[in-house]
C-alpha cells in the first residue's frame, strides 16, 4: 500500500476508534439516565424519587387488575418478580393491556409508595406465532387474549 | 491485486456495469418484494396477541435493518474516498445518505403506527426510539454537510468524517434494548439462537428482506448513475451518452 494511503487509512481508523470510544464512555456515564423506566425493585429500594414524574416498568401481576365499577379507575400491580409496585390510573388502558404482560406507567409516587399513573403503555415482547400454535403451547394465556385478538 | 479495485473505481465502468444489472436486478427485487408483501400481508397467520397488527413487522423490521446497513455502505464508501481518493466512492456516500434517511424516516414511521395499537402511544423517548432518531440527524446531517459546499468535490472530506464518527450508533441502536430498560421489544430475528417468531410467518419476512436488499441496491446504483452524468459532465463519454 502506498504510504500516504497507509496514514490515511490509519487517520480513518483512529477517528472511528477515538469516537466510539468517547460515546462509550459517555453512554457509560450516563447508564442509569438512559433506561426509560425503574424497576419496582429499584422503586421499594428508594432509588426512585418521590414528588417527580417518573416512569416504572414491569409485569401485570396476575389477578391484580381492580377495576372501578362506576368510572374508568383501575388499580394493578406491576413486579419484577424482586418487589411489587401499586398503581392507579384513571383512564382508557391500551387495548394490549393484559395480566401477565409488560407495561410501562408514568406518574408520581405518592407517600404511600404507590405510583399515581398519568400514562399506561403496554409492552410486548419479541415472540409471534399464529393463535393455534400458541394454544398447543400454553392454553391458558390464550384464552386470556381472546377477548383482545382480532379486534 | 488493486488493478480490480482501481477499476471499480472509475465512474465509466461503474455507469456500464450497473447499466447491465440495473433492469435484471429492478425485476428480481420487485418480485420478491410483491409475492413477500402478498404472502406476509394476506397469507400470513395473524399473532396470537397482537393480531393483524403485527403484520407491520413487514415493512417495519426490513426498513430498520438496511437503514442501519445502510450506513456501513456510506461510512465504508466514505472511507475509501478518504483513502483512495476515490470518486465514485464519493458519490456513492452521498447517495447512501440519502437512501438511508428515507428508509430510517420509514422505520420511525411504521414503528409510530405499530406502537400506536400495541404500546399504546406512537412516540416514545427510549434508548431505541430516540438513537434511531439520532442515526435520522445523522444522515440529514450528512446530506445538509453536501450541500453547504459550493461544489461536490470539496465537501467529500467533511462528509466521510461525519459518517466515520457516526457509525458509533450502529452498534448502540441495535444494542439498546438489551443495554437499557425500554419499551421497545428486544430482537426477534437472531443471528446466534433461534429466532422467536413461527416459521410460517418468519419466510414470508425473509422474502421481503431479499426483496428491500435488492432494491436498496437498485436504489443506490440509479442514483449514482444519475449523480455521475451530474458530476462527469464535462467527459467525452457522458456527452456521448446524453447525444443518443
Amino acid at each position: 500500500m502506498h504510504p500516504q494511503r497507509k496514514q490515511r487509512l490509519q487517520m480513518v481508523v483512529f477517528i472511528v476508534v477515538a469516537a466510539s470510544l468517547a460515546v462509550g464512555l459517555l453512554l457509560f456515564a450516563l447508564r442509569g439516565n438512559i433506561n426509560l423506566f425503574y424497576p419496582p425493585a429499584d422503586i421499594a429500594a428508594g432509588k426512585a424519587p418521590v414528588g417527580q414524574a417518573i416512569r416504572a416498568g414491569g409485569m401485570v401481576r396476575a389477578g391484580s387488575v381492580v377495576r372501578a365499577p362506576d368510572s374508568l379507575k383501575v388499580q394493578f400491580v406491576i413486579t419484577d418478580y424482586a418487589a411489587d409496585l401499586t398503581v392507579h390510573y384513571e383512564g382508557i388502558l391500551p387495548d394490549m393491556f393484559a395480566e401477565e404482560e409488560g407495561a410501562v406507567v408514568a406518574g408520581m409516587l405518592n407517600d404511600q409508595g404507590e405510583l399515581m399513573a398519568t400514562e399506561v403503555l403496554a409492552k410486548h415482547d419479541e415472540n409471534y406465532m399464529p393463535p393455534e400454535v400458541a394454544e398447543t403451547l400454553h392454553p391458558k394465556v390464550d384464552a386470556q387474549h381472546r377477548g383482545g385478538y382480532g379486534q | 491485486m488493486w488493478a480490480w479495485f482501481h477499476k471499480l473505481g472509475s465512474p465509466r465502468w461503474f455507469y456500464r456495469i450497473s447499466d447491465l444489472c440495473l433492469p435484471w436486478l429492478t425485476v428480481a427485487g420487485l418480485l420478491f418484494l410483491v409475492v413477500g408483501v402478498v404472502w406476509g400481508l394476506l397469507f400470513a397467520p395473524p399473532d396470537y396477541k397482537q393480531g393483524n397488527s403485527f403484520r407491520i413487522f413487514y415493512l417495519h423490521v426490513p426498513t430498520a435493518v438496511i437503514a442501519l446497513v445502510g450506513y456501513y455502505v456510506m461510512a465504508i464508501a466514505g472511507a475509501v474516498s478518504l483513502i483512495w481518493k476515490m470518486k465514485l466512492a464519493d458519490i456513492v456516500m452521498k447517495e447512501a445518505a440519502v437512501i438511508g434517511a428515507l428508509l430510517t424516516f420509514l422505520a420511525l414511521f411504521t414503528g409510530a403506527v405499530w406502537g400506536k395499537p400495541t404500546w399504546g402511544t406512537w412516540w416514545v423517548w427510549d434508548a431505541r426510539v430516540t438513537s434511531m432518531l439520532i442515526l435520522l440527524f445523522l444522515y440529514i446531517g450528512v446530506i445538509a454537510l453536501n450541500n453547504a459546499f459550493t461544489h461536490p468535490e470539496q465537501s467529500g472530506k467533511a462528509c466521510a468524517v461525519l459518517s466515520l464518527v457516526g457509525t458509533v450508533n450502529i452498534p448502540i441502536i441495535y444494542k439498546s434494548v438489551d443495554w437499557w430498560y425500554s419499551l421497545h421489544q428486544p430482537a426477534t430475528i437472531k443471528f446466534t439462537e433461534r429466532s422467536t417468531i413461527h416459521p410460517d410467518m418468519f419466510w414470508p419476512f425473509v422474502v421481503i428482506t431479499v426483496g428491500f436488499y435488492v432494491l436498496y441496491a437498485v436504489a443506490l446504483m440509479f442514483n449514482t448513475q444519475t449523480a455521475i452524468l451530474e458530476r462527469e459532465y464535462r467527459t467525452q463519454w457522458v456527452r456521448d451518452k446524453v447525444q443518443q
